[in-house]
């Protein structure tokens, strides 16, 4: 659907589609994250927007489609044999996930969290781990929440860590699967304050999934909006938000602004 | 008038002229009693039991210089039950580990072979189980020849953890699957989306939160084996390696002491079991620490379960 300009894409997703069953949630979908793009992806519940993010790690098996994160492509259906299996967890190394509910670890401090990846996953050792851990709580404005458990922390800190944790791993593109939709209304601005920090300093390549326009408005360098399992509409915010073509886009923002 | 709920049935068919007294003085009872502080209440109750008994065993003929001089007898045994325990619950342990992830898998091997051993492991008595590895299963050893004969020819202690274990590991495996089952989904995932393969997954985010769920239970499965440890007796032993119960059948029976001799062994148990709770208790703090918000009053669920039990 669209041309990345300086031909590599972080992330490109061909001919995508999922079914759960006989219920097909994605219909063929083509999307390419161009390095340093911010993507926001949005949609009605239920549209595929969240499946859609889950295909690009593979914590949803694609039915159907290829994708391809930092140069490694995966076809998706079939068996999970061990080569393939290693491939998603190369891809899985390279994407920096955030869920809707955090899901720290609820068994280890913040900093510990930060860690986890780098230690068990990349073999780093842990002084190194943690001297790079502290260096993402500032990133994330909670250098004083270290030793803290998730459970003592508020959901905006704990999805602050959340985003840490995931930086940790030196990620080609970050995943938000609606970073703040399980949010009190009061620290939705924080999470988002971080993830334009994100955006505008460290050029950090996201692909977000959020109603949260406003947002997209100031950070989306291009939006796609999700209808039945389908990008029908793709754009800069300012196409978008201001002159949406398709009907069902028109009276999805009509709904939400 | 108002017949409450605490007036029985009785004193409603009985003529009324006294109720008022009747009332007045159990309600004087109540509120002395209810001055007494519960705990000393409660001392007075297992005073009272315990007084109970000893009129009892004194009625019985009961020789307390006999217990003292065979308590030390009967006491060399603690050493084999406490080994025949922890050997037993740490092969169980381990069986219950595989067993939970076996039966979780999607993999049809692990799933036939730990649904086989749970079934019939939790199918069949731990005391026919205990001749079958110790009885039964030389014959088929002698049936395939050597070296097997020698190696399915085992001795006591050996056959009784095998078979402690054995059993214990299937009942365990439902309580390790539902450690690892209660850990919710949403870990895994994250676990999963930092790139962790399946056994960093396990060994790094899930089983270490599921051995919270997992112990409180681990620990009463624990208390039982150790009094299940006495069924070992009943395969007959050399002196040098009997435990508590077959030391206090063998003293007890020789000089017609089975009160006194019964009653250490039972104490015995009794003194292993409380002890452990203890050990569990605290053990259960520790593992509690991640789940408490900040002020230190807050425990955990586990540990109030546990508190409510010892």
């Amino acid at each position: 659907m669209t041309e990345v300009l300086n031909g590599a894409a972080d992330v490109r997703v061909t001919g995508l589609r999922k079914s759960f069953g006989t219920h097909e949630v994605l219909k063929g979908i083509d999307l390419d994250v161009g390095h340093g793009e911010v993507v926001v992806i949005f949609g009605r519940s239920g549209s595929g927007k969240s499946t859609l993010l889950r295909c690009i790690n593979f914590l949803e098996e694609p039915t159907e489609g290829t994708i391809e994160v930092a140069g490694i492509r995966i076809e998706g259906g079939g068996i999970r044999t061990r080569a393939k299996r290693d491939r998603i967890r190369q891809v899985r190394i390279r994407t920096g996930m955030v869920f809707q509910d955090f899901n720290l670890f609820a068994h280890r401090t913040a900093l510990e969290n930060v860690m986890e990846g780098p230690v068990t996953v990349l073999g780093r050792s842990r002084k190194q781990a943690r001297a790079a851990a502290r260096e993402l709580m500032l990133v994330v404005g909670l250098p004083d929440k270290a030793d803290h458990y998730p459970i003592q922390l508020s959901g905006g800190q704990q999805q602050r860590i959340a985003i840490a944790r995931a930086l940790a791993m030196d990620p080609t593109v970050m995943l938000f699967d609606e970073p703040t939709s399980a949010l009190d209304p009061e620290l939705i601005g924080e999470v988002l304050g971080v993830m334009r920090r994100l955006a505008t300093e460290l050029r950090m390549t996201m692909v977000v999934v959020t109603h949260e326009m406003g947002f997209a408005r100031e950070v989306a360098s291009r939006m796609a909006f999700v209808h039945e399992g389908e990008i029908i509409e793709e754009g800069t915010p300012a196409e978008l938000l201001g002159s949406p073509s398709r009907p069902e886009t028109r009276r999805f923002l009509e709904a939400v602004l | 008038m108002a017949v409450g709920s605490e007036s029985g049935g009785g004193e409603v068919a009985s003529p009324l002229p006294p109720a008022g007294e009747r009332r007045s003085r159990r309600e004087g009872l109540e509120l002395y009693s209810a001055r007494i502080p519960f705990r000393l209440k409660l001392a007075a109750v297992w005073a009272t039991i315990l007084t109970l008994l000893v009129a009892l065993f004194a009625a019985a003929d009961f020789d307390t210089a006999w217990m003292r001089d065979h308590a030390s007898f009967i006491a060399r045994g603690i050493t084999w039950t406490i080994i025949i325990a922890v050997l037993a619950i740490v092969l169980a342990c381990v069986l219950a580990l595989f067993g939970a992830l076996g039966r979780l898998s999607h993999n049809a091997i692990a799933v036939g072979v730990t649904g086989f051993y749970t079934s019939f492991f939790r199918g069949t008595p731990l005391i026919v189980q205990l001749f079958l590895i110790y009885l039964a299963l030389p014959q088929i050893g002698i049936a395939l020849g050597e070296p097997w004969a020698t190696w399915l020819t085992l001795d006591v202690l050996t056959a009784g953890v095998l078979a402690l274990g054995l059993n214990y590991g299937a009942y365990m495996t439902e309580i390790f699957r539902a450690g690892i089952q209660s850990i919710g989904h949403g870990q895994s995932e994250a676990a999963e989306a930092l790139g962790m393969t399946y056994s960093q997954k396990m060994r790094r985010v899930v089983l270490p939160q599921a051995f919270r769920v997992i112990i409180p239970p681990t620990g009463n499965e624990f208390i039982a084996m150790m009094k299940d440890t006495a069924l070992v007796s009943f395969l007959g032993t050399s002196i040098d390696q009997m435990e508590i119960f077959r030391r206090a059948q063998l003293v007890g029976k020789a000089d017609f002491r089975n009160l006194e001799a019964l009653l250490v062994a039972a104490l015995m148990y009794w003194g292993l079991t409380t002890i452990f709770q203890f050990f569990q208790l605290r053990l259960e703090r520790r593992l509690g620490k991640a789940y408490t918000r900040g002020t230190a009053g807050v425990s955990a669920p586990g540990q109030r379960a546990a508190a409510g039990r010892a």
